[in-house]
């Protein structure tokens, strides 16, 4: 098994995350992370998809995602091939456990605090997830109140040609 | 929102274009579509509908179905035959549930349908209202495409888009779930046909390197050899494939789907792949240098064990759909066109001499075949008739010209292997799903696709009893459908896996049947039983001679097993015989 990261450009329309997701919940495979947004057209949606599964489905995977009518087009990635990011927000509460350790932990892992209120504060990271894990282990000792993570964000490093195709949707409607 | 009065007459309600219900603008999308036959059942949330379908019965044809899953395999085959979307009608909630069987079954066979179902108000969506099921996420998985529609103005739009859908491309199935309240609402109406979808390309590109690859290997083969599947019926390209074949002198052997593209009778017609198929074509396969793959998906039951599938071979593999390429079986030259398209470009630049040794090999094979299978059940000395010389009586009596409409099990591969296609696209069965209790509402869509047509139906007896209440479909519209029932008392196809495979423990696949004979007196059709070899020939000479819609119960041997067969695991050239 390894991880794929999958890319899919679709129109925004009611449905369409259920019917991409029914063609990985038919093989038992299971969705790591999902983050769907809009694209830089206006009405295209953009889904990053992060899955585990053995080499040769993938290809297979992404053919049938393509498939759906709504679908633009879909691409799979392995590691090497994207940057990506994920973010944290965690909320922590203000209490005498933190003893001036926190902003060692802030500068070490890159880190900033959002926000303040009168009896916590919001800190976020942005990184890969095994990063803001590690941030949030280590501020669990001083009473972590909430932990959220989105999914991956990813940009492949060489895939140029989707972006005009886009665009020439973009002229086009 | 404003609710139809009904205060027009027909003659200017259908040149008035203004203020018209959703019922009536979705009536009128459907005459726009050239429709003129639909199936289905009417109830509640689809009302409306039905009451607008009353102004135009001079244009549209509604048969009642007794279930809507009789409905939507009637629909299935009128579409296969008559090569335009089958269009069905049903109600919310359980008549929309009971057609997710013929859904499953089209997306799988690449049948084109246009599914109505009529839906609870829109204010109602999800409150678990009466008869209301999320249609949309329930049909999902099983259709092409999917839409719900809640007003009014998107019903014209939405119509052409679910055809253009439905019929371009690969085919499937589309279900439109529309909401009694868009029915009852008025807009003005205006259609436009659709011809683009920006998300989607029924006809990809050819890539034209890849033609010549292909044609290169075609013209390079020694031992070529030619899989024929549903796409030359669906693309229309029975001449193509044939001036492909006469050019190239390359054998050609059917998937189930594929039969009757091209005729038995032809030289070079070797005869079916698959589980239950010819012992030629499927022990050659894993002896060809070059198989053409046309328009077929490489299905488990054509393939058998994929790790022992022509591994020695070449594979070309012509399919409109990309994500059917190296699905099942990785391909060498994967052409991304249909049937047609693909094979008018290559009868260009192929060519081909005999190949007597080749063509020899499936010859003994057959001689093989026909000494071990053929002779045995097709010309049986048994006691108790067999189910293949039914078909071989039916075959020959109506000359290979009928249409075959086939259930599923035993009766199915008897009907594939005993039955000599003459004529293009006359069988129907269901392939990909195996739904049991297909053949009798096939048979009644097949007749309405094609009027003038013979077409006879194979059922056994139990799929028969699972949707035989459309026998008051075949007496109400008087249909001339031939009905023949062969009755082992069995589920035969399971009791042969339980006499292979599970050590002749035969767990609940005796039936206790009904007298099939009065039942089928009861809906005043025409009604036989025959069990004596002397009189089969004159049984079905009478039924083919009616011309009224005819039943004849065939009671046939119990223990006979449908060889040959590929043993599930087993590879293609290990077929067995016996």
């Amino acid at each position: 098994m390894q991880e794929y990261t999958i890319t899919v450009f679709s129109e925004n329309n009611i449905g369409l995350l259920n019917e991409i997701t029914i063609v990985f919940s038919r093989r038992k495979i299971n969705i790591e992370s999902l983050t769907v947004s809009e694209s830089e057209v206006k009405g295209v949606s953009r889904y990053t998809i992060v899955a585990f599964m053995d080499e040769g489905k993938v290809e297979n995977i992404v053919l049938q995602i393509e498939k759906i009518i709504g679908v633009f087009k879909a691409i799979y990635f392995e590691a090497e091939e994207i940057v990506h990011q994920e973010v944290a927000l965690i909320k922590i509460a203000i209490s005498n456990k933190l003893n001036g350790n926190l902003e060692a932990l802030v500068r070490n892992h890159n880190a900033r605090i959002l926000t303040v209120g009168p009896d916590f504060l919001v800190i976020e990271r942005v990184g890969y997830k095994a990063g803001n894990q590690e941030l949030f282990q280590e501020l669990e000792p001083y009473g972590v109140l909430q932990f959220a993570r989105s999914g991956r964000v990813a940009i492949s490093t060489s895939q140029k040609d989707f972006t005009s195709y886009l665009k020439g949707l973009a002229e086009a409607s | 929102m404003e609710v139809a009065t009904k205060t027009q007459n027909t003659d200017t309600m259908s040149k008035n274009t203004n203020h018209l219900s959703g019922a009536e603008i979705l009536v009128r999308s459907l005459v726009e579509e050239k429709v003129d036959s639909i199936f289905g059942y009417i109830g509640g949330a689809i009302m409306p509908v039905y009451d607008a379908l009353y102004d135009h019965q001079d244009e549209l044809q509604h048969y009642q179905a007794r279930h809507e899953q009789g409905a939507v395999h009637a629909a299935q085959a009128y579409a296969r035959i008559s090569k335009k979307p089958g269009v069905c009608f049903t109600t919310s909630g359980p008549g929309a549930t009971n057609v997710l069987t013929g859904l499953a079954d089209a997306y799988l066979d690449s049948t084109p349908l246009v599914i109505i179902t009529g839906q609870v108000a829109s204010g109602f969506l999800g409150s678990d209202a009466f008869q209301e099921t999320n249609m949309i996420g329930l049909s999902m998985p099983v259709t092409k495409w999917n839409f719900q529609i809640t007003k009014v103005e998107e019903i014209a739009e939405v119509m052409a888009k679910a055809f253009y859908i439905a019929r371009s491309g690969r085919p499937g199935p589309v279900l439109i779930d529309i909401t009694k309240d868009a029915q009852i609402a008025t807009a003005d109406y205006k259609y436009k046909k659709c011809d683009f979808i920006r998300s989607y390309q029924p006809m990809p590109e050819l890539d034209m390197s890849q033609l010549e690859a292909a044609a290169e290997l075609i013209n390079g083969a020694k031992k070529p050899l030619l899989l024929a599947g549903q796409g030359i019926l669906l693309s229309g390209a029975e001449k193509e494939l044939m001036e492909f074949v006469e050019k190239t002198k390359i054998p050609v052997a059917c998937t189930l789907l594929g039969l009757s593209c091209f005729p038995t009778d032809h030289p070079l017609y070797v005869g079916m792949l698959g589980m239950h198929g010819n012992y030629g074509p499927n022990i050659n396969t894993n002896e060809c240098d070059v198989l053409i793959a046309v328009g077929m998906r490489f299905d488990d039951r054509v393939t058998g064990d994929t790790a022992k599938y022509a591994k020695q071979a070449k594979i070309v593999h012509i399919d409109i759909d990309p994500s059917e390429h190296n699905k099942n079986i990785k391909v060498d030259v994967a052409l991304l066109a249909d049937a047609k398209q693909a094979l008018s470009l290559l009868n260009k630049v192929v060519r081909g001499a005999e190949k007597p040794q080749w063509m020899k090999s499936f010859k003994d094979f057959y001689q093989l075949e026909f000494d071990k299978v053929i002779k045995k059940q097709a010309y049986s000395k048994k006691e108790n008739i067999n189910m293949a010389e039914v078909v071989r009586t039916v075959s020959e009596q109506t000359n290979g010209e009928a249409i075959l409409c086939s259930d599923v099990g035993q009766n199915q591969m008897a009907s594939a292997r005993y039955y000599e296609f003459k004529r293009p696209n006359t069988q129907i069965t269901s392939g990909g799903l195996g739904t049991m209790g297909f053949g009798l509402p096939a048979a009644i869509g097949a007749q309405i696709g094609d009027k003038n047509a013979k077409v006879v139906s194979i059922s056994g007896d139990g799929g028969f009893q699972m949707t035989l209440q459309e026998l008051a479909m075949i007496r109400q519209y008087n249909l001339p459908v031939k009905i023949i029932v062969v009755n082992n008392s069995f589920l035969g196809m399971v009791r042969q896996w339980q006499d292979l495979f599970f050590d002749q423990r035969f767990s609940c696949t005796k039936l206790d049947n009904p007298d099939f004979v009065k039942i089928v007196d009861g809906y005043g059709i025409e009604a036989k039983r025959v069990s004596k070899r002397e009189n089969l020939d004159a049984a079905i000479k009478e039924m083919l001679d009616s011309p009224n819609a005819y039943f004849l119960e065939v009671v046939v041997e119990t223990e006979s097993n449908v060889l040959p067969m590929i043993v599930p695991g087993t590879s293609v050239s290990e077929m067995r015989l016996e």
